[in-house]
């Protein structure tokens, strides 16, 4: 009862209350980074990508002068498709996953500049797909006639396999992986992850030298320093430091017997 | 070379022979403690009895340790941490393995010019160099010095341990690494328990040798 005596109109209270976000920009993708201030009104259960969808509607920054919208990407908003990795607070992550009311004010936004920047928080992420490329992420089916049916795979295996399916190619490993950096080459432990995936698969198995030949390559499973920043950072809680030790026995087996049997 | 064969000899000579030798270095000195100067000059006498010493000294130690080295700083100038933003223990532990690998290339370069070069160059022979350690553990600041490339060496031997464990495939899931840490951390600290203790037992007055004390004082100035 001495609440609604004392309170006013709780609506005007409500859009009184502010959000300060402080994000990292950068024009072009050569430009310089620079940080710019924001004041959005808060509202109940918003994420960083309704903040930014604010800052698109109302693009002006804290001190009240008008400002080019914020860019990002970002599509399914529930944290399948990996689009809208960014760093907030330092920690790279998904941006539609990152409710307000759990992140410490001021919230900091910024690229993940493992990746090149396209502008402000629109990174390039196409060395995610060159390396499911490289160690061929996939099940060569194709042909010219029907091979029917594949071996099962047993239940207890696919139960494990799953887990490493749900992969989206989102970055966030490669971001808090202090291996993957411009003094290397490292493909990063998402692709690594893949190798294991698919190397699983009864009928991918059938490949699987390939596969591991691709990882002992250039940049490949080597260069894992073993900091385990990737299995703590993964959105899916993907096992990959258990992928990436998998593949250490599988690779080590293929390189005595690549120099045993010849 | 291809980066993962270098890698993984990098990995291997890390523990055979690098990684033994450090244990028999380790309970060669820990003789001094529980021993004393005889027990010391007996475990060198021995080790300097084996057929082919310098054999051995060439093919299982210097060129390991240069190879391990060499390799080991280029991966260390690789690695870009992260700590700030990462705060888990087993970042920090790639971190310090980094660190400490630099700082124990830095000692072992200096201990070696100090004990093995001087013998080869004729300046002391292996009978003393317990009074050549007897000198620098009595002095403070070398003692210091030398504590911290002590320490910085047997973490980096027992953190390499577990990482040598991950990278030959036989500690794979997330149990296997926990239980491993526990037994690499406690392997550190003994470890380095051990070895201080014969630095200390170095600075007893039975291991003086009034003969080596110009050439100890020499390689310490240069």
């Amino acid at each position: 009862m001495a609440e609604a005596v004392s309170t006013g109109n709780p609506a005007v209270q409500q859009t009184a209350k502010k959000v300060k976000f402080v994000i990292t920009r950068q024009d072009k993708p050569e430009g310089p980074s620079y940080t710019e201030e924001f004041e959005i009104p808060y509202r109940p259960g918003m994420n960083v990508i309704s903040a930014l969808m604010e800052i698109q509607r109302n693009p002006r920054n804290s001190s009240g002068k008008d400002t080019a919208p914020v860019c990002w990407e970002s599509n399914c908003l529930e944290e399948v498709c990996g689009a809208c990795s960014m760093v907030i607070n330092g920690k790279p992550r998904q941006a539609c996953s990152s409710l307000v009311d759990k992140l410490e004010q001021p919230i900091t936004v910024a690229p993940m500049k493992t990746f090149p920047v396209v502008r402000d928080l629109v990174i390039d992420r196409s060395r995610m797909f060159s390396a499911l490329k490289k160690v061929k992420a996939w099940i060569p089916i194709d042909g010219t006639y029907d091979l029917g049916p594949g071996p099962r795979m047993a239940e207890t295996k696919r139960q494990w396999a799953y887990e490493l399916s749900k992969c989206m190619t989102c970055g966030v490993c490669l971001e808090a992986c202090p291996n993957v950096n411009e003094k290397t080459d490292f493909i990063g432990p998402a692709p690594l992850s893949q190798v294991r995936l698919f190397n699983a698969h009864p009928t991918g198995e059938m490949n699987k030298e390939e596969r591991l030949d691709a990882i002992m390559g250039e940049g490949g499973i080597e260069a894992c320093g073993n900091s385990q920043n990737c299995v703590r950072s993964c959105p899916k809680g993907i096992p990959l430091t258990t992928s990436i030790a998998d593949l250490n026995k599988e690779t080590n087996k293929r390189m005595f017997k690549r120099w045993l049997s010849v | 070379m291809k980066g993962f064969y270098a890698r993984r000899l990098h990995s291997l000579l890390g523990i055979i022979p690098l990684g033994l030798f450090f244990i028999e270095h380790m309970i060669t000195n820990f003789s001094a403690y529980e021993g004393g100067k005889e027990s010391f000059d007996q475990g060198v006498a021995f080790l300097n009895g084996l057929p082919l010493v310098l054999f051995l000294e060439i093919v299982f130690i210097f060129l390991p340790l240069l190879y391990h080295g060499i390799y080991g700083l280029y991966i260390a100038y690789q690695a870009k941490p992260n700590n700030n933003h990462f705060g888990n223990e087993r970042n920090w532990r790639y971190t310090l393995q980094r660190v400490t690998g630099v700082l124990t290339f830095i000692y072992v370069a200096w201990h070696v010019y100090d004990t093995r070069f001087q013998v080869a160059l004729g300046n002391v022979t292996h009978e003393q160099l317990g009074g050549i350690m007897h000198n620098i553990m009595t002095n403070p600041v070398t003692f210091v010095l030398y504590a911290i490339g002590v320490v910085s060496a047997c973490f980096h031997f027992s953190n390499g341990l577990w990482s040598f464990l991950v990278t030959w495939g036989i500690t794979v899931g997330p149990r296997a690494q926990r239980v491993s840490s526990y037994i690499c951390m406690t392997i550190f600290v003994v470890v380095a328990v051990m070895f201080i203790l014969s630095m200390v037992a170095f600075r007893n007055v039975e291991f003086q040798d009034p003969t080596v004390a110009f050439e100890s004082i020499r390689a310490l100035v240069a």
